[in-house]
């Protein structure tokens, strides 16, 4: 096995591991058990750097399901690689501080074992080559993420956020599943690499544009695009160290994978270009626009995600355009945007994961993080300011830290698409970045309140629950290797752009120059003159803050889309929960008549609708006189059943049954079976003699005349059925019976009992089962003897 | 449940002898004539289900100190282990062979493995069978509501 | 021969189906039985009856009957065998815990 495979797959055994390792370790030290796992994994990926920088790919494969044409192809290139990069290395960070935050009263196996699955299932995501073993993990990372979510599930509102976000990324999901076997009947193939060179062909096929939109679905519900975004503010639930890892920093960062992993498929279409970058613009404005009035630090940190994802996923949409232009030039300019996405993705995670750690920080010693509350920490937790300082400026785009240099790529980027001569991007353009300038200049604001209103202003001890003090050393350092490394890339991008962007762009955008030298200053350009513009209007607002707050009370909350969420799920509850209980009554015999009732109307319609129904009986065997006499004496038995009075009498008939069919098999040359009928038909009695002794005996049935008939409606419909359906297989022989096969018993397993002989030895497995299930049966009996099922088990289980 | 009948019981004790007998036959006769693990082991299990109903489940249980519980699970596993021997040499799971011995008594005989399953089989059919008559005669006289 | 073992069939079918809708326990039971007769009769027939002799090679026969539908049947008169004995059980516990044998008065629980 390859290693690429073995780093999928080392986060799932160690989850596995986990409950055993808790047996020996304790609660406290686990962590570090777990920690070994991403920075073993973050060394071995970080080693194929040299690799990818010289343009080349690693491919393993393993064998799945062939005949389906899934295998588990495991793929990395630059893109991939950044992302393993991020999993692995936000991995350590987070594992690493959640080890202090968390407080050793919670279940940290089932946090670390989660944990560790979304490592796993993230992994797979990005190093997936074929499309439903992609699918399997995607939907794995939206399981681990809900679990993760509901981490404290005794709280009301981490369920119902779990909830939601469960609903929406697996809705997506199953969307972008349908998208995928849509590629996979136009292409014939489910390798993501091999679609992309198929896909030419194809682009007039008609499912080409459907595949597209349910892909993108896929992508906008994972990374919390406008407006399925709703269900990221509600993940701040979880844990803090979880938000920083899967709700900002990888798993929603999974959606603009999937959008540049496809790029060079449905890249360089108009519908892909303009659905990204509008939807991207719309998310980045309204994320931006609403981060600034929540008042808890984690919802402003969710709505910041949002809106910089929105701006990551626009870059990527801008970036597709290269692909629609032949001349290198043309294409270079447009493709630099995905070379800025990319930069920007790296540079969110860093910052962004900083300031959820900073977030924690100030939770975990203060017992709040409402802003309201918060104020002039900065003489307590002096440390902890200046991580707060960095990592928000960086998300402000202040020079001195990497978010300068990607923010003002991002403007660059929209200048440049403003004047491109396709999609019509020439008219309606200028829109881009007047937009993206605007969602700058709120996330400005937005940013300086995380710094000015927690660290700074009035300190008032009484709205805090705890003296704040500085919090214990290790929790402090993920957050410093986030601060160099916030600063280094700002003084080195080069070193990362030329080692990781530069490939992993080549491969979003194949044959298309994107790459640059990366710096901080490019003259008196436009993009400079937008970035003053952000910082001198942005500072202005942020200062008036309290003068035109009161906007945001113009937004109706009535039509706001978490409500139309609520009102959708209640809506589909109640409908379903009423529509169920209209059949499913409780009544053991209601539920039989629907099963015969649709036996008789799915079997009837099938062989009246196909023209299979044929009755002759030319074939027939001639009939002698004991074998009719023995007919009419079992169908009078049968018919008297029915008219029984007392159950002794019943169970008599049901025995006459029973003999005369033994004598049918000894007619019918079956001696196997008569013995077996006697001896079978013997025992039955008297298991229901035995039991008799201990039930009612029969009482008059007040049975409606409406249901006896209706009753009798479905009986002798389901009976007529099934003599139609034997009488029509009777009247042809479709294809020759495999018997003659077993005739040689003899040679094949030294028996002359064909009958024993199959059972013994042609088709022992089934036999084999068989007895398994008489076993199963017996011991049945024996649980529903012994062990009562009474009161007292009854409480036990409601509870 | 007592039933107090002298003919029954005298008569109970030969037949049982003679069904047993009947059984033990058509389980090894199975293999080339009527038979085989399912229906001799239905018949010792009406054997025993004869004496359990002519006597009482206690004076059986002496007489016949034999767990049937133990006696399916124990017929499951044959059934399995005789169908895992051949995987250890390379062949698929439950094949069963087969050959002709020269034995001393019974001449030219042939020897199969295909009886190892059987006796699972119809070990685990005699254990089921009288398992559940005597769970529910059993657990009859415990819980009379 | 066939059609008229098959018209016996479908007459046990029906008076199967019409004792498994019926309230009481026992008949439900009964009906059980009465349809694993039916359908061991059909399978039966279904391998067609008489067309040769004892499936048993030390009779050397010509044409032996079809072996397989018996295989199956023996098989399936075990089965159905157990799973009477399970349900007769069952219903014997529901009655000594709910006290009944009528099926409309044993209820699932309201919340599934």
């Amino acid at each position: 096995m390859h290693l690429l495979i073995v780093a999928i797959l080392i986060p799932f055994l160690a989850a596995a591991l986990i409950p055993l390792l808790y047996r020996r370790l304790g609660n406290l030290n686990l962590g570090w058990f777990v920690l070994t796992v991403p920075i073993i994994l973050f060394t071995y990926f970080a080693s194929q750097i040299p690799m990818i920088a010289g343009n080349e790919t690693i491919t393993a494969s393993l064998d799945w399901i062939p005949s389906l044409g899934i295998n588990f192809v495991a793929y990395l290139d630059g893109l991939s690689l950044i992302l393993a990069l991020l999993i692995t290395g936000m991995g350590s960070l987070v594992t690493l501080y959640s080890i202090y935050y968390l407080s050793p009263t919670d279940s940290l196996p089932h946090f670390y074992a989660y944990l560790l699955l979304f490592m796993g299932a993230m992994l797979g995501v990005v190093l997936s080559d074929n499309l439903l073993v992609l699918y399997v993990f995607w939907e794995l990372t939206s399981i681990s993420s809900f679990l993760l979510i509901a981490f404290w599930y005794h709280r009301k509102n981490s369920r119902s956020g779990a909830q939601k976000s469960l609903l929406i990324t697996v809705a997506g999901g199953f969307a972008m599943l349908a998208g995928f076997l849509m590629l996979h009947s136009m292409t014939g193939t489910f390798s993501v690499r091999e679609i992309a060179v198929y896909i030419m062909q194809y682009t007039d096929h008609a499912l080409f544009y459907p595949a597209l939109f349910l892909v993108l679905l896929g992508a906008f519900t994972k990374s919390a695009q406008f407006p399925f975004h709703i269900w990221l503010p509600d993940a701040m639930e979880a844990p803090t160290p979880v938000s920083a890892y899967l709700h900002s920093a990888t798993m929603v960062k999974a959606g603009i994978y999937l959008v540049a992993r496809f790029t060079p498929i449905f890249g360089g279409t108009a519908a892909w270009f303009w659905t990204i970058t509008i939807v991207g613009l719309i998310t980045l404005f309204w994320g931006s626009f609403n981060a600034i009035r929540q008042t808890d630090l984690k919802a402003l940190l969710a709505y910041s995600t949002i809106s910089q994802l929105g701006l990551i996923m626009s870059l990527f949409g801008m970036g597709s355009a290269a692909l629609y232009f032949d001349i290198a030039d043309a294409a270079a300019i447009y493709g630099f945007a995905t070379f800025a996405a990319l930069f920007h993705l790296i540079n969110h995670s860093t910052f962004k994961g900083l300031l959820f750690m900073v977030v924690g920080i100030v939770d975990h010693q203060v017992g709040t993080r409402d802003v309201r509350r918060l104020g002039g920490l900065a003489k307590f937790l002096p440390v902890t300011m200046v991580f707060a300082v960095v990592g928000s400026f960086s998300m402000a785009g202040l020079p001195l830290f990497n978010g300068f240099l990607s923010k003002e790529m991002f403007l660059t980027a929209t200048v440049n698409v403003m004047s491109m001569p396709a999609f019509g991007a020439d008219i309606i353009g200028w829109l881009i970045p007047v937009v993206a300038w605007t969602a700058s200049v709120l996330t400005f604001v937005y940013s300086m309140i995380i710094v000015f209103q927690t660290f700074f202003g009035k300190f008032d001890s009484k709205r805090l629950d705890r003296a704040p003090v500085e919090p214990n050393i290790g929790m402090l350092i993920s957050p410093a290797i986030l601060s160099i490394m916030i600063l280094g890339l700002f003084f080195f991008p080069n070193v990362l752009a030329d080692n990781l962007l530069a490939p992993a762009a080549a491969g979003i955008v194949p044959g298309v120059d994107a790459a640059v030298t990366i710096g901080p200053w490019h003259g008196f350009n436009p993009e400079f003159f937008m970035t003053v513009g952000i910082i001198v209007l942005g500072a202005a607002l942020y200062l008036l803050l309290p003068r035109w707050g009161k906007v945001y009370n113009l937004l109706p909350s009535n039509w706001s889309f978490n409500n139309l969420y609520t009102k959708t799920l209640s809506f589909t509850e109640g409908t379903s929960n009423r529509l169920t209980s209209t059949y499913m009554t409780g009544h053991l015999p209601h539920y039989f008549s629907y099963i015969f009732g649709f036996f008789v109307l799915l079997a009837g319609a099938t062989l009246v609708f196909t023209g299979a129904l044929n009755l002759d009986s030319s074939n027939d065997q001639p009939a002698s006189i004991y074998e009719i006499m023995l007919i009419l004496v079992m169908a009078g038995a049968a018919i008297a059943i029915l008219f029984a009075k007392s159950r002794l009498s019943a169970i008599l008939l049901n025995g006459v049954l029973g003999f005369s069919i033994a004598i049918f098999f000894v007619l019918f040359r079956a001696p196997d079976l008569a013995l077996t009928q006697l001896v079978i038909e013997t025992v039955t009695t008297v298991l229901f003699l035995v039991c008799f002794n201990y039930l009612p005996e029969w009482r008059k049935e007040y049975t409606p005349r409406r249901t006896k008939v209706l009753n009798a409606i479905i009986a002798i419909a389901g009976g007529l059925t099934v003599t139609l359906i034997a009488l029509s297989v009777n009247s042809v022989d479709l294809f020759d019976s495999v018997s003659s096969y077993f005739e040689d018993s003899y040679e094949l397993a030294g028996g002359n009992n064909i009958v024993n002989a199959i059972l013994g030895d042609f088709r022992a497995f089934d036999t084999m089962l068989e007895v398994l299930v008489l076993f199963i049966a017996g011991i049945g009996v024996f649980s529903l003897i012994r062990h009562r099922v009474g009161k007292e088990a009854d409480s036990d289980e409601n509870q | 449940m007592k039933i107090n009948d002298v003919i029954l019981k005298t008569i109970t004790k030969a037949v049982v002898l003679i069904i047993i007998t009947f059984g033990i036959y058509l389980f090894f006769s199975g293999h080339n004539s009527p038979g085989g693990g399912f229906i001799g082991g239905l018949v010792l299990a009406s054997a025993f289900v004869l004496l359990f109903l002519t006597y009482d489940v206690e004076t059986v249980s002496e007489g016949v100190p034999i767990s049937f519980k133990k006696l399916s699970a124990f017929g499951v596993l044959l059934a399995m282990v005789s169908g895992l021997v051949p995987v250890f040499f390379g062949q698929p799971f439950l094949s069963q062979s087969f050959g002709y011995f020269d034995l001393p008594i019974f001449g030219k005989t042939e020897l199969a493995t295909v009886t190892i399953f059987e006796a699972g089989v119809a070990l685990t059919v005699v254990g089921v069978v009288v398992n559940i008559i005597l769970s529910i005669s059993e657990g009859s006289n415990k819980w009379k509501p | 021969m066939e059609t008229l073992i098959i018209l016996l069939v479908g007459v046990l079918t029906a008076v199967a189906i019409y004792l498994i809708l019926s309230r009481n326990v026992i008949r439900l039971i009964l009906g059980t039985a009465i349809l694993s007769h039916a359908v061991h009769l059909l399978i039966l027939t279904m391998g067609h009856l008489k067309t040769g002799d004892v499936p048993l090679l030390g009779e050397e026969a010509e044409t032996y009957v079809d072996a397989l539908p018996q295989a199956l049947i023996l098989t399936a008169i075990v089965i159905s065998f157990a799973v009477t004995a399970f349900i007769l059980v069952l219903a014997y516990r529901a009655y000594q815990d709910l006290g009944t044998d009528d099926l409309n008065e044993m209820r699932g629980v309201q919340d599934e």
